[in-house]
């Protein structure tokens, strides 16, 4: 019994529970890059347009919100320009589903290579991460390019200094995302319904988020199920910070990286609770 | 010296049957149980790991009770049946899967090489998948990097290293992914049957680079591989599994030898009651074991009783592959007196490929009389033994001719 703290490693039946080992995680950072590389390059190989998809998709979605919501439904857009509008939601709100998305079946994809060898399990859903927020830049890169030509078009956009809040904003949106993902993926592995839900559940959720519908035209019968979904802060102070339109409260946004800080911690530890043992149920 | 691993009382549970109906009524009842702080109700429950019987539970365990140590540059041989538990065990000390109880206490890293070529990316080059190889085991940037030449070189795939992956033959994946994992440098690495892999060549290389990582480096290996011919080469001590549990410990050679003494059931024949005139009494194998080295004579004693006296009896033997075919046979006349006779059959070495077989006995007056006819009297197996064989393994036929016999001659030029 002595000699036991001698030893400089140890492999037992259960870690302790609030052991988050991100020191672990560090010492695979290589790695992480890696994965994150491999994303990029795997994403477009044998493909013509390339990182161009990266453009496609929500210059598509967005022209068609603007068609339906805005030029025929005529839904309100707090006085921004409908385009502008739907694509600053369509951006944000994508870069939050699709880590949420697809952090959500981390175990059930790789069982075949975590069932051949150990590493830190957290590094694939923090590559994917980190690969969509890759993705997010660009979209925001063309997002900021239209931006710029609306304002040399003499459009009044109102700019302000809510916008220092969005480095804050995006790191919310990955471990929002990151979060709920570990969490889901730890119990998709038991059980498999979970993954359904999400699918169709993020389109939902949309829906309850300010992307479409900004949260001043929401009737107040409708506006607490809107402000109890976290993402709602975040989308709206990110389309404040360049419309000065829509509400902008410190609750709000408190309430988010709240939410954010609790899903983080609870799917991390779920998440490396289960790794040790879910090759055995997957 | 201090071991450098330490295994304890380790135990792993499986739930047999498909996984997921009535989980949640199990989980709920162990959540139940530990709510109250009583042990895990599931754990009292479970039979010991035998594939081929029926059992009640649906918990089995397969790996129970496991202890031993390590002591560092040992390169440590396991061996055991299919589904002994062997591949539990390496799972559980490379982290894949955790044990149900007891504990591993190490020094160092632990590399496992479970499958070359662990999360190798068809799209990206040899080059890319090397460095994502590498890291996926382990390796920081900067250590691959510094080895980089040496992997290439070691894989043989200089040509092909900047295409990707996709295009390459399933050989020369395999050389790249243990070129990678040999690189390697964790303290303690845990290797699993992949010599199985790779052409002659290859093999003997990687062989090679295996016994210079232990004895160069001082590294410590486990190695697991059902072919005992590397086994031999390389470890220093073995461990046999069965069934789940320890069972012989010790030189490589002693647990091989133990290994092969059971590697299957029927060693021994003996005539039931109410015999014919003439009848095989007994048969049995003249050193008591079953396992045989392909380069080894495998040596069979029958005896044969007579209650009558005739001239053209004869006796013949089979020999009979896993399928039920028979490989060949050989009958032998004799004039029978009243009394016994002793048979000793001489199976010349080099000549069955590495399988499992049985012999089949008979005694008649051919086309008169079926005296007695005895369908696997005995069985063994024929152990593959070396890298160069395991090619024969399976699917070359029950025969090999030796490249020596001369079959074809050289050809000599026409005028």
């Amino acid at each position: 019994m002595t000699d036991k703290e001698t030893y400089s490693s140890s492999i037992t039946p259960k870690d302790k529970l609030f052991d988050l080992r991100l020191g672990e995680i560090w010492q695979y950072r290589d790695l992480l890059v890696l994965f994150v590389r491999r994303d990029f390059v795997s994403k477009f190989k044998q493909t013509i347009l390339g990182p161009l998809w990266f453009f496609i998709q929500p210059i598509f979605q967005t022209a068609v919100m603007a068609i339906v919501f805005g030029g025929m439904a005529k839904l309100s857009t707090d006085g921004a320009p409908p385009i502008l509008f739907y694509l600053a939601g369509v951006t944000a709100w994508n870069y939050f589903a699709n880590c949420l998305r697809s952090t959500s079946n981390t175990f059930t994809t790789n069982a075949g290579l975590f069932g051949k060898v150990y590493f830190p399990r957290a590094v694939m859903p923090l590559s994917v991460v980190i690969s969509n927020l890759i993705q997010f830049g660009i979209g925001l890169l063309l997002f900021l390019v239209l931006y710029a030509y609306f304002a040399l078009r003499g459009y009044p956009l109102h700019p302000n200094s809510t916008l220092l809040l969005m480095p804050l904003l995006i790191i919310i949106m990955g471990f929002m995302g990151l979060g709920l993902g570990m969490l889901v993926s730890a119990m998709t592995t038991r059980y498999r319904d979970l993954q359904y839900l999400v699918e169709f559940g993020v389109q939902l959720l949309m829906y309850a988020t300010p992307v479409i519908l900004p949260l001043s035209a929401v009737p107040a019968k409708y506006q607490p199920i809107m402000l109890a979904n976290p993402m709602t802060g975040v989308i709206e102070t990110f389309k404040y910070g360049f419309f000065k339109t829509g509400i902008f409260s410190w609750e709000l946004v408190g309430y988010s990286a709240g939410f954010t800080l609790i899903a983080f911690l609870v799917g991390l530890v779920v998440f490396n609770y289960t790794e040790k043992n879910f090759i055995d149920v997957v | 010296m201090k071991p450098i691993i330490k295994v304890e009382s380790l135990s792993k549970q499986y739930r047999l049957g498909s996984v997921g109906t009535g989980t949640l009524s199990n989980d709920l009842k162990r959540w139940w149980h530990q709510v109250r702080g009583k042990d895990d109700p599931f754990l009292k429950i479970g039979e010991s790991n035998d594939r081929s019987t029926k059992g009640k539970s649906e918990y089995v365990w397969a790996l129970k009770d496991i202890n031993f140590e390590v002591m560092p540059g040992e390169i440590l041989g396991i061996i055991g049946k299919n589904g002994a538990g062997k591949s539990t065990l390496l799972k559980i000390l490379s982290k894949v899967t955790g044990p149900t109880t007891g504990r591993i206490d190490y020094n160092g890293r632990i590399g496992s090489l479970l499958e070359v070529g662990t999360g190798f990316h068809p799209e990206l080059t040899g080059r890319e998948n090397i460095f994502l190889n590498g890291a996926i085991l382990g390796m920081t940037k900067r250590e691959i990097r510094a080895k980089l030449d040496e992997i290439i070189d070691f894989s043989g795939c200089e040509r092909y290293i900047d295409t990707p992956v996709k295009r390459y033959s399933s050989g020369m994946t395999v050389r790249l992914g243990f070129a990678v994992a040999a690189h390697l440098d964790p303290e303690i690495l845990i290797v699993d049957e992949v010599l199985a892999v790779g052409d002659a060549e290859f093999q003997k290389k990687a062989i090679g680079k295996m016994q210079d990582i232990s004895k160069g480096g001082g590294r410590t290996v486990l190695f697991v591989s059902h072919n005992m011919g590397s086994l031999r080469q390389l470890c220093t001590r073995g461990l046999l599994i069965g069934k789940g549990q320890v069972t012989c410990e010790g030189s490589i050679d002693t647990v091989i030898d133990e290994y092969l003494q059971n590697v299957s059931k029927r060693t021994e024949y003996n005539a039931p009651l109410g015999e014919t005139e003439v009848f095989i009494r007994k048969a049995y194998f003249e050193r008591e074991k079953q396992g045989y080295l392909f380069s080894e004579e495998v040596k069979i004693i029958v005896e044969v009783a007579s209650k009558i006296q005739a001239s053209n009896t004869s006796f013949s033997f089979a020999v009979v592959n896993k399928f039920d075919q028979r490989v060949f046979s050989n009958v032998y006349p004799f004039s029978c007196k009243i009394g016994n006779y002793r048979f000793s059959i001489k199976l010349p070495s080099k000549l069955l490929a590495p399988n499992h077989y049985s012999i089949l006995l008979a005694v008649d007056i051919p086309n008169q009389i079926l005296f007695d006819y005895v369908v696997s009297a005995l069985s063994f197996e024929i152990i593959d033994e070396g890298s160069l064989l395991s090619k024969y393994t399976g699917h070359h036929g029950d025969i090999i001719i030796e490249n020596n016999i001369d079959l074809v001659k050289e050809p000599k030029p026409l005028k």
